[in-house]
């Protein structure tokens, strides 16, 4: 599993069995992947899962690839692309690493699990004790391994943690089903707002 | 390899307009192996001046239109697919149409054949395709007015579709492309030697013929693929600039290739081409269809722009309809659907692997 599909297929695939993801998604499901890269998991998914693999990335590039790879992937952006979908179509709509760098989250989260039964949403978690460290002691922009990014070339735009996400989802009343939290490729317990690096919830509409 | 356009007579074909052509020939080439199941059939479709002669050399020494697209290895795998590629109804390389001889009078048809719409070229089509016994295509593919008939045979014969692939087109043809298709068609019909059609036994409109085809050839390029290929040079030779010289080249060399009758009925069939039959919306009509999209455009295409690509993407996905959708970076304009070929091969080649995998778990 290499590319540039970023941390969740890593993540999720890095027991080296796609063990998660092939956990929380049923086969023969029909999948949204809003930013699918080069395919690489939509493609795995269809071909282990019998999934029908649907994508929307933005990068031609990387469309280029996701469609060479058999991916019905198509060159959009997610906060506009959703809005012409129908209700419920899709069983599984995933957000990886992108819900921190969209302008209007909440209004993506809605459009999402209007068009989706279930969303798969993973991100980075911005409590994460490196973070707060890293912010506390040099004062700065926080720079660590997970945010990675100066502050004037960050793609990311809102800085959110887990609890952040869980009171949101409480407020509007999502339905959070599941919730995974890593580090590097170790599954996190206790404490998931200081020791997470990366929150994956699977949520539906209560 | 050597490839030879054949011919299949049919006894005749209705039209969408209820009238009926009898004894109508159908052009045809096939390249790769048909397998037992009959399930690795695709028709690839051609533009409006192309012909069936779609790969190969042909004896004379031909290469086809798409060869660089169609063979062993390349984006349609012959030595997967067996390709089926047809000359369209209304057209002059082999298939039935204004010069063909009316079985009726003994006299070619000229003006009286038959208006002949996108859907009949379809109809012509699948006759053509059942007769090879084959009930559902693997893919129906094609560029341009390709392209348009590819979208028809989805949404008229669904269940003989399992994938499209539509290039550099269109689900209706705007103001601006009709407008383009009057001024050739104009052009023909100014020119005296038209004579309203009857020009089989004297000498053809070439004048106008070649006019029509020198604005044809402006539309397919672009401003920048010409600024490149010819600027403001001028010929040595006789001092005209080399972009004149170009097209007169090409519209003389048309002339000797393409019958002035075909130009009108085939331009005035796009012109009249709407999936959506009139409606404003093509969700409806694309109700219909279970048929596995992919849809490419270019960027400098300014004849069929992206947004026409996109109109039927996004029907599609208003319907959750299966759909990949791509804008390939080109400077060629409309030619680039011919041109860039390394790209859309690797992209067919994906798209086509991974319905051939679906279609047979299905």
């Amino acid at each position: 599993m290499k590319g540039e599909h970023g941390p969740l297929v890593h993540e999720l695939f890095g027991r080296g069995d796609y063990g998660l993801i092939s956990e929380i998604v049923e086969p023969g499901s029909c999948v949204l992947d809003l930013g699918c890269g080069e395919g690489e998991l939509l493609a795995w998914l269809a071909d282990n899962k019998n999934v029908d693999a649907r994508g929307v990335e933005i990068s031609p590039a990387k469309l280029q690839k996701a469609i060479a790879r058999g991916v019905s992937a198509y060159q959009g952006d997610i906060e506009s692309c959703l809005a012409d979908y129908p209700d419920k179509a899709f069983d599984y709509v995933l957000l990886s690493q992108t819900l921190q760098e969209v302008r209007y989250p909440k209004q993506v989260m809605q459009d999402i699990l209007r068009v989706g039964r279930r969303a798969i949403i993973a991100f980075p978690n911005f409590g994460h004790y490196k973070v707060r460290l890293a912010h506390l002691l040099n004062g700065r922009a926080p720079k660590t391994k997970l945010f990675p990014y100066d502050w004037y070339d960050s793609p990311n735009i809102h800085f959110l943690t887990v609890d952040d996400f869980e009171i949101l989802a409480a407020r509007e009343r999502w339905q959070i089903e599941r919730r995974y939290f890593l580090s590097g490729t170790k599954e996190i317990k206790a404490m998931p707002n200081l020791l997470a690096e990366v929150a994956v919830f699977v949520v539906s509409h209560a | 390899m050597v490839v030879e356009t054949q011919i299949k007579r049919f006894d005749s074909i209705e039209l969408e307009s209820g009238v009926v052509i009898h004894s109508v020939d159908i052009a045809y080439e096939t390249y790769g192996t048909l397998n037992a199941a009959k399930s690795n059939a695709i028709l690839v479709v051609h533009a409006f001046s192309g012909d069936a002669h779609a790969a190969g050399v042909s004896a004379d020494g031909q290469r086809g239109w798409w060869e660089n697209m169609i063979g062993p290895g390349k984006g349609f795998d012959t030595d997967k697919y067996f390709v089926i590629c047809t000359n369209v109804l209304g057209g002059c390389k082999g298939t039935t149409g204004p010069i063909s001889i009316n079985p009726a009078t003994g006299q070619r048809y000229g003006m009286s054949f038959p208006v002949v719409t996108i859907g009949d070229m379809v109809r012509a089509q699948k006759m053509l395709v059942e007769s090879l016994g084959i009930k559902r295509l693997l893919s129906v593919a094609g560029g341009s007015m390709g392209g348009m008939q590819v979208l028809e045979w989805a949404v008229s014969h669904p269940e003989s579709v399992a994938s499209a692939i539509p290039i550099a087109s269109t689900a209706r043809h705007s103001a601006q492309q009709i407008a383009f298709n009057e001024v050739g068609r104009q052009a023909i019909m100014a020119d005296p030697d038209w004579n309203g059609g009857e020009y089989y036994d004297s000498k053809p409109p070439a004048r106008g013929l070649s006019v029509a085809r020198m604005v044809g050839h402006i539309t397919y390029m672009s401003d920048a693929s010409m600024r490149e290929k010819f600027g403001r040079r001028q010929r040595e030779d006789n001092g005209i600039f080399e972009v004149e010289s170009y097209l007169r080249y090409r519209g003389s060399q048309f002339v000797d290739r393409f019958d002035a009758n075909s130009y009108l009925y085939i331009t005035k069939a796009m012109d009249l081409f709407d999936l959506a039959n009139g409606a404003q919306s093509l969700v409806p009509v694309l109700n219909k269809t279970r048929t596995r999209f992919l849809v490419i455009s270019f960027t400098s295409d300014w004849l069929y722009p992206s947004y026409q690509s996109l109109e039927i993407v996004n029907a599609l996905r208003r319907r959750n309809q299966d759909v990949a959708y791509i804008e390939l970076t080109s400077s060629y304009g409309h030619d680039a659907f011919l041109v860039e070929v390394d790209e859309q091969a690797e992209l067919i080649t994906g798209f086509l692997a991974r319905t051939m995998k679906e279609n047979s778990r299905a």
